[in-house]
């Protein structure tokens, strides 16, 4: 059995290294083309007719004007008349023009009746849910009666945050040509390997006639995991038309309105202590909506999220279903929601104790999952923050209007690698290449990669030819859950490490050497230790003559734990450092520090451009983002870039990161890092806000109408 | 869009008569950071588009003693970099540089900033001006978080303009040609709330376009303070623009108009006649301010905007008078 161990910490020459993404420059440049840029040679421009109600039924369908219009290629229904809509937005058409503008004219020109049923768009108040209310029962651990009776000091609060969209830059689709009994397809998609699947059976070929083609991608944030209706609708136009390829990428309108949103939370939640501090009860009502399905995935188990010893608790959760677009799995689905409703209403019991919350997360860090790494961090990030200098007890009492507060907020997260199978290549002229059909979705995938192969092969990193974003490459899991990392990186160096075993066997005899004696390090094949004993590798790979190896590894997931190459398990925690103006409600963000374990960090410089996005995603949530719907309407208002706030560079404030890089955590193995940074952040700027202004807001984004909001109440009080 | 004939004038008198006699029949294209978006989304469809960017006479700024004279296609970004507009009309240079971003502001004119339609979110998805459905309003039991707190009814949306209050607390005068003639109306006049849907929220005929604007010399003290909640690539959610006259340490007149807050720039003549003979210190622009919002009707979801504008204009007076706000 091969050693496939990372080399030690001290060791390592390109991994650990503070290396610029590969792509970078291209895409910087531009020159990078994503493929919603491509416009290859006879193609046709596709775009959706959308049902403009929230709920109703096709009566009638006719889409002969468009039909009988010069330039249109293809159309097909996809609603067909008697079908029962249940949100604004879905694609009720699909057609295929010359050009862009065509598409729409015909769109435009079908005519489509339909008989206007009642909805329901808005879940906040869920007395006015009625029976698109769902219970899931109630759960609960040790006496919350008992704890609530005992207590010697309780809190209660209730806490909000609405719907967000994805807001993917690049809009989901993709161009298709279906021609004879072959389909290529250049989708924006988190699974290339799986995609073939996923639009195999609705299209009814095998998947194995299926190619993917994706070079780079614009964000998805786990919104693109599968083949979708206009995916599907895309390959079935390309057909009618003859097979040509045809473009079909969402407008932004209609991104923003069906293309995936992360469900909203509320919580009506009650905490209990002893007057020292001890933690001693929760009791939460919540309740979310994802959409007409309900769903919102507020799961019983996760509450009071990281204190998972808390020994008294009581839950309940209603879902609401909602005549809006879906939910989908959104950068660590339920966590942010939860992270934010749990140290919320743990911030506003520390308020009621008097205590800094930092000191509150200290004295019961034994009830919390992994205590010994929080308090590590904590120390950490308060030292980065300045909390001992900065922090006052809740409402800043300095004179005049801007008041400066500090808050908390943490993460867990899971982020096992997943399956994922690579393959490298020895050519006898010395180059390499490794090519797995994963993606890189602007994760710095590809750059990870090719560090792990160079590293392993004791190569510099421009010698790797690194092949991704290719449904023919081998197979690797979606992008997704933070479980790439650890899949790649694994398969990568089990396939490199493979490769080299055969160079060493076909060297072992000509160098006098026994392979399990020989190194490749700085370009070079040698025994161990010993330079004086070596030749170069171009020299050890000319000895290929006329062969070439090509070896696979592969990342099973369920042996990777015991290989002790990848792990699962990470932790953060988020200080935010904001400035509220108590005249406008305005928030701005001094800094926020990111203090954040993934066990072995293969590069700290993509590692932390990780987390940096993040930090920003959880300022847009925190301060600006909210899907907006009207009730007569039953529709998006703001499914734009205008109303549809994200913060910009000068909303941000300074962002610190600080990966927590220990031998212990190094030991444990690669660990995702994609979602846990984006969890504890929202929480962290909304305590920050309550510490600053005296009051807590209870529903974010804190909007100057929420803080002014939250502001005159306690005045009324 | 629709279909579009498109033309392209090389001065006045052929763009005006290249209008029609309805809004349908012809729209103004200058920067086009508006135009175009409408066009797109269907809100406008007009036959034609005359493209005013090629007159040459109508991208100059000319200092002079009766006031500067901007002529309506100067850019927002040409508009701040004046060296003599940045010295006598801070309040303008303020209100144009809360326009973001620079794409925009090297794109968007000053005639444009005045044109551009609401940005309610109603009127962009159809409604019309007065967003109505079934025959009634939208807005009061609707989404209205950034809707009118005065003036409301039967419109509700905000002028979207950013210099609009800014020229009119300065006194400016707008020009208008029509094939036939011009015109010169007080930016006070220029700004109509409409009482129909068929109206238009300024004072042009559909054969009208605007040339210049007129600011006069004279006014000693301005400022404009906006309340925003993103830095960029957003809508102030209330703004006030003040420009004082003043008899040695106390205002002789005062003018303070509000922006974002009514279907026109809204006088607050509360606050003006409040002003008069005072000096301005904190307990003064406060009352101001209270002045000011005296009288605001908010919607359900707005009320907060009445505390912004008084804020607004507590520290524009603040700025005004070269107090730390």
């Amino acid at each position: 059995m091969p050693n496939y161990s990372w080399p030690p910490m001290d060791k390592r020459r390109i991994m650990g290294q503070r290396i610029s993404r590969l792509d970078g420059p291209v895409k910087a440049s531009g020159r990078a083309k994503y493929n919603s840029d491509l416009n290859p040679q006879g193609l046709l421009h596709a775009t959706l007719l959308t049902c403009p109600h929230a709920h109703a039924k096709i009566k009638s369908i006719d889409t002969k004007p468009a039909e009988q219009m010069k330039g249109v290629a293809a159309v097909r229904v996809i609603s067909k008349e008697g079908t029962e809509i249940q949100w604004a937005g879905t694609e009720v058409v699909a057609i295929a023009a010359e050009t862009e503008a065509i598409a729409i004219d015909a769109a435009r020109a079908i005519k489509v009746e339909y008989e206007i049923l009642p909805h329901l768009v808005h879940e906040h108040d869920l007395a006015a849910a009625g029976t698109r209310a769902r219970a899931s029962g109630e759960t609960i651990e040790g006496d919350p009666d008992k704890a609530f009776a005992d207590a010697e000091v309780t809190s209660e609060g209730e806490y909000g945050i609405p719907v967000i969209t994805h807001c993917c830059l690049e809009p989901h689709g993709s161009i298709v040509q279906w021609s004879g009994d072959k389909v290529e397809a250049w989708p924006s998609t988190q699974n290339v390997s799986g995609f073939p699947g996923s639009l195999a059976q609705p299209l009814s070929i095998p998947a194995t006639q299926i190619h993917v083609h994706m070079d780079y991608m614009g964000g998805g944030f786990g919104s693109k995991f599968t083949a979708d209706r206009w995916d599907v609708e895309a390959a079935q136009l390309s057909k009618a038309a003859g097979g040509r390829p045809v473009k079909m990428f969402l407008d932004r309108a209609t991104e923003l309105t069906i293309a995936g949103v992360r469900p909203s939370a509320y919580a009506k939640i009650k905490t209990a202590a002893k007057k020292d501090g001890t933690f001693t009860g929760w009791q939460s009502q919540t309740w979310a909506s994802g959409g007409f399905a309900g769903g919102g995935g507020l799961n019983a188990t996760l509450f009071p999220y990281v204190y998972t010893k808390v020994p008294n608790k009581r839950i309940n959760h209603t879902a609401v279903s909602i005549n809006a677009g879906t939910q989908r799995a959104w950068r660590a689905p339920a966590h942010p929601q939860i992270s934010f409703l749990c140290c919320s209403a743990l911030e506003d019991l520390a308020a009621k104790l008097e205590m800094s919350s930092l000191d509150f997360f200290l004295k019961n860090a034994d009830l919390t999952i992994r205590p010994d790494v929080y308090r590590a961090q904590l120390t950490k990030a308060a030292e980065m923050i300045e909390w001992q200098k900065n922090w006052h007890q809740r409402g800043d009492k300095t004179a005049g209007p801007i008041k400066r507060g500090l808050g908390i907020g943490v993460n867990t997260w899971g982020g096992l690698g997943h399956a994922s199978a690579c393959r490298t290549t020895i050519n006898a002229d010395g180059s390499v290449a490794v090519d797995l059909g994963t993606q890189d979705l602007g994760t710095a995938t590809r750059t990870m990669v090719a560090m792990v192969a160079a590293e392993t092969f004791g190569l510099g990193i421009g010698q790797i030819k690194i092949g991704l974003g290719d449904s023919r490459f081998p197979v690797s899991g979606a992008s997704g859950g933070s479980t790439t990392i650890g899949g790649v990186t694994v398969s990568t160096r089990k396939a490199a490490v493979n490769a080299l075993g055969k160079i060493f066997d076909l060297l072992a005899p000509i160098m006098n050497v026994p392979a399990d004696q020989l190194e490749a390090v700085d370009g070079r094949i040698q025994q161990k230790g010993n330079p004086s004993k070596s030749m170069t590798w171009l020299q050890a790979c000319a000895k290929l003559g006329t062969q070439t190896i090509s070896e696979t590894g592969e990342n099973v997931p369920r042996d990777a734990p015991k290989e002790g190459l990848i792990n699962q398990g990470a932790s953060g925690v988020q200080m935010a450092d904001v400035s509220v103006d108590i005249e406008t409600g305005v928030v701005k963000i001094n800094r926020i520090v990111a203090v954040q374990d993934c066990g072995l960090v293969v590069n700290p410089k993509t590692a932390e451009s990780q987390v940096f996005g993040a930090c920003i995603m959880s300022c847009c949530a925190a301060l600006t983002e909210e899907r907006v719907m009207d009730q007569t309407l039953g529709r998006v208002m703001n499914a734009d870039m205008e109303f549809y706030k994200l913060a910009g560079i000068a909303d941000i404030g300074e962002i610190l990161v600080h990966m927590d890089i220990t031998p212990e955590h190094d030991k444990k193995g690669i660990i995702g890092l994609g979602e846990p940074p984006a969890i504890g952040g929202v929480a962290a700027i909304a305590n920050a806000v309550a510490n600053a202004i005296g009051v807590r807001v209870p529903m974010v984004p804190l909007t100057p109408k929420r803080v002014l909001g939250a502001l005159s109440n306690r005045r009324m009080a | 869009m629709e279909r579009f004939e498109y033309a392209n004038p090389t001065t006045v008198k052929d763009a005006t008569e290249l209008l029609g006699a309805t809004w349908a029949d012809a729209q103004v294209l200058a920067g086009g950071t508006d135009l175009i978006s409408l066009m797109k989304d269907y809100v406008v469809s007009p036959k034609r588009v005359v493209n005013i960017k090629g007159i040459a006479e109508l991208g100059k700024i000319t200092p002079g003693t009766a006031g500067t004279q901007i002529g309506a296609t100067v850019s927002l970004d040409d508009l701040t970099s004046n060296r003599a507009v940045r010295a006598a009309y801070p309040s303008l240079v303020t209100a144009a540089l809360g326009i973001t971003s620079p794409q925009i502001r090297n794109m968007g004119t000053v005639g444009g900033d005045l044109c551009q339609r609401p940005r309610c979110w109603y009127f962009r998805q159809g409604y019309g001006l007065l967003a109505m459905k079934d025959g009634k309003s939208l807005v009061p039991n609707g989404e209205n978080l950034y809707h009118a707190i005065f003036g409301g009814g039967p419109a509700y949306f905000v002028s979207p303009s950013s210099l609009g209050p800014a020229l009119i607390a300065l006194g400016a005068q707008i020009k208008i040609s029509s094939p036939t003639a011009t015109r010169t109306v007080g930016a006070d006049k220029f700004f109509v709330n409409p009482q129909s849907a068929d109206m238009r929220e300024v004072d042009l005929k559909p054969n009208e376009i605007v040339t210049a604007i007129v600011i006069p010399p004279g006014v000693t003290k301005n400022a404009t303070y906006e309340v925003r909640q993103k830095e960029a690539l957003d809508w102030p959610l209330a703004t006030a623009s003040v420009a004082l006259k003043m008899t040695g340490t106390k205002i002789a007149s005062a003018r303070v108009v509000l922006g974002h807050v009514a279907p026109t720039p809204w006088v607050a003549a509360g606050a003006e006649k409040w002003l008069a003979g005072k000096s301005i210190d904190e307990a003064t622009a406060e009352a101001a301010g209270a002045a000011a919002v005296e009288g605001a009707k908010p919607l359900s979801q707005n009320e907060y905007k009445v505390q912004l504008a008084k804020v607004a204009v507590k520290r524009a007076l603040l700025a005004a008078a070269g107090k730390a706000v």
